[in-house]
């Protein structure tokens, strides 16, 4: 059987989900230059703001069709709050103080996310079921599950609806106005505060519904699943090359396939049997950050940073 | 940076809490009526195998409240220190070092992971105090490096009533080629010291039992996609997953396997059986295998009142795995002490280290009925009950299928 196709929708998978993550990292660094550290733990807090909503809230047998959306709203609200509830009273006030301040807080918020969820939401010391969509399709030797749909939907409805965002809103064109120079933009009348708060809101929004599509495809969340996953976003943007938003999605998809075609394939290189496997794949995946940044130092998409540093 | 910044709180935490419990072992002291001694308690209280280590707590703390209750050592009473390792070998370690420093304290329960307890071993053994683990199956911890060629006993202070993954992954190996009578076997271990110990021991026991191993992988803990590897399994064309690991990953690794429509099931250790991997993998657990040590709990006529009294408190936690292993563990601590006593015209020796050095060697001549079966140990700090039992999840629930113990070719 080849497996190539198979392994290559695997990454492509966990790729798009890598980059609807890396989209907060990347807006927020484009408009304020400051990496929010948090931002895996509001992806995690939106899985649990779904979870609330399945179960807490729906009846008891209500249909995924019905539920999925209902458990984005609820995600997308939980996880919007926290991002605007952070720029808010975590970052606004260190606004203008030196770059380590803020990248310090933000470390700290996301232990203190951590915790809280850990120590106040039932059961969430440990893994708790999720709703999955677990029915399965095969398309020619490749087999994805409705959670995979889903997923791959919403990343490119998602991407699609950013666009022309940015590109045609009035809004839009103050968040690139802002991105680019942010003191000429207030002169202009942008109301900056207030691109800040919208381009944290977009990016909580993306996390939700990664988190949906991560929760439905794996079966369960946990109070760390924001740690990992939000490092190898943050490697995607960076991959990408941090403050573009089409580079975020690029640089997931990117990261997602060498990683899983690392860990595919590298064992059967011959002298590589060592180097291989599902152990390896993260460094694999970080090798290939690092040629990049020394070959293409602003990343795939990025572009020259020199003036602004 | 996370990492560094969570060790320094943990560090801090587990200092503050020291602090506290040495006032009032003092206050205990002073009142002159009687003796409070303190028995230390070492698992994962929070977060990975977090499941399991509550069921050490409160088997620890069910022999504790048996002990005080009925007066098994008079003018003694014992409380539980509960530490939390967070399954991190340096947390143990801390831990360890935080027991010893407390001087009410005899004898210590835990860890789980054998990880931790390699790390914990050398600060027991300084301080001569007993360390039972209810759960450590790492067969170096109690033999030495070269155990396969050269047993020899590292730490005369480190005992255990779980027996080793040597017997526990033989017993496996043996069960899923004869018993299942699957043929071809995908070996995956979480590299870990308890995890790669198992697996590795599997897939040799397996070979020489004429089973074909069709591939191996590694994965990390903290892992949560196993797409690739999940192909590559479909592919092997294997009929049956070895893991060495904890439920945390398996969980996951069944449910991606099953998704991808590789009906196969996964065989693991006792890091596996929780009622968690159930929870965590759902409908995608039925049928998967696990080996544990002892006789199910649930069979044993002595554990029944045990099993109750844990069910009438509300523990949280698993007992199923090492409650009663932890509750054994506790009692012959306990008895220990109370052998010291005797041999002391009936007064406990105020001397502590005396007192400790007393009670390691009153362990290693246990000889009691616990509940889940005989406690003794071997020259090398081993239970002499080597019985095991596979388990296999059936309508949401592990189920016994087989006991016996190990045959070691």
């Amino acid at each position: 059987m080849n497996t190539l196709p198979q392994q290559l929708a695997n990454g492509l998978l966990l790729g798009s989900m890598y980059g609807l993550i890396a989209i907060g990292y990347t807006m927020v660094y484009g408009i304020v230059q400051l990496i929010n550290f948090a931002h895996g733990e509001i992806f995690m807090t939106g899985a649990f703001g779904a979870l609330t909503v399945y179960f807490y809230i729906l009846p008891d047998g209500t249909s995924m069709a019905l539920a999925v959306p209902l458990m984005l709203l609820g995600g997308a609200l939980v996880a919007i709050l926290i991002a605007v509830g952070a720029e808010r009273f975590a970052y606004r006030p260190l606004r203008g103080a030196p770059r380590l301040a803020p990248l310090i807080t933000a470390i700290g918020l996301s232990l203190a996310l951590q915790e809280v969820v850990r120590n106040f939401y039932p059961g969430a010391d440990r893994a708790r079921a999720f709703p999955g969509l677990d029915s399965t399709h095969d398309i020619g030797s490749v087999t994805i599950k409705d959670a995979d749909i889903f997923l791959i939907l919403a990343a490119v409805l998602c991407m699609a609806a950013l666009a022309f965002f940015v590109r045609r809103s009035r809004t839009g064109r103050a968040m690139q106005a802002t991105a680019q120079d942010p003191d000429t933009a207030q002169l202009m009348g942008i109301d900056t505060n207030r691109i800040i708060v919208i381009a944290f809101a977009i990016g909580g929004f993306f996390a939700a519904v990664a988190a949906v599509a991560y929760g439905l495809k794996y079966g369960n969340v946990d109070y760390r699943m924001g740690f990992l996953m939000g490092l190898k976003a943050f490697t995607a943007a960076v991959l990408g090359g941090i403050g573009n938003i089409y580079g975020a999605m690029l640089g997931g998809v990117v990261l997602g396939v060498a990683e899983t075609l690392a860990s595919a394939y590298i064992d059967e290189i011959p002298g590589m049997q060592q180097l291989g496997g599902q152990s390896w794949a993260n460094v694999w995946a970080f090798c290939l950050l690092i040629l990049v940044l020394l070959f293409r130092p602003q990343g795939l998409l990025g572009e020259r940073v020199a003036d602004r540093a | 940076m996370v990492i560094l910044t969570s060790v320094l709180t943990t560090g801090a935490l587990t200092l503050t809490a020291c602090g506290s419990r040495d006032d009032s072992g003092d206050k205990g002291g002073d009142n002159g009526s009687g003796t409070t001694l303190t028995i230390g308690v070492d698992a994962p209280l929070s977060g990975e195998n977090s499941t399991t280590g509550l069921g050490i707590q409160y088997g620890a703390q069910i022999a504790i409240d048996d002990a005080n209750k009925n007066n098994w050592v008079p003018g003694v009473k014992f409380k539980l220190k509960a530490l939390d390792d967070k399954a991190q070998p340096a947390t143990g370690q801390t831990n360890a070092t935080n027991i010893v420093g407390d001087k009410t304290a005899v004898g210590a329960v835990g860890p789980l992971n054998s990880g931790v307890a390699q790390t914990m071993q050398q600060v027991f053994a300084s301080a001569n105090m007993v360390q039972i683990s209810p759960a450590n199956t790492a067969p170096e911890l109690t033999q030495g490096k070269n155990w396969q060629s050269d047993k020899k006993r590292p730490f005369k202070t480190y005992f255990r009533t779980a027996t080793t993954d040597e017997l526990q992954g033989s017993f496996a190996a043996g069960y899923a080629y004869n018993g299942l009578k699957k043929k071809k076997a995908f070996v995956v271990d979480d590299k870990q010291t308890y995890g790669a110990g198992l697996a590795k021991i599997f897939n040799e026991q397996y070979k020489k039992l004429g089973g074909k191993v069709v591939g191996t992988d590694h994965v990390n803990t903290g892992d949560k996609d196993f797409g690739s590897l999940v192909t590559k399994i479909k592919n092997s064309g294997a009929d049956l997953l070895y893991y060495g690991g904890q439920y945390d990953e398996s969980a996951l690794i069944t449910k991606q396997l099953k998704d991808a429509g590789v009906k196969i099931p996964l065989f693991g250790g006792d890091g596996m059986f929780a009622t968690t991997y159930i929870e965590a993998a759902g409908k995608s657990s039925e049928g998967d295998l696990a080996t544990a040590i002892g006789v199910p709990a649930d069979t044993l006529p002595a554990a029944k009142t045990f099993i109750q009294t844990y069910k009438d408190k509300g523990y949280k936690g698993d007992y199923g795995a090492y409650g009663a292993y932890a509750y054994d563990a506790t009692t012959a601590i306990i008895k220990a002490v109370k052998a010291a006593a005797d041999a002391n015209g009936g007064k406990v020796p105020t001397d502590i280290n005396d007192l400790r050095s007393k009670v390691v060697d009153g362990v290693q001549k246990s000889d009691f009925e616990g509940l889940t079966g005989k406690i003794a140990f071997d020259e090398y700090g081993d239970t002499t009950n080597k019985q095991l039992t596979v388990y296999q999840v059936e309508k949401g629930a592990w189920k016994a299928v087989e006991t016996g113990t190990a045959d070691l070719q």
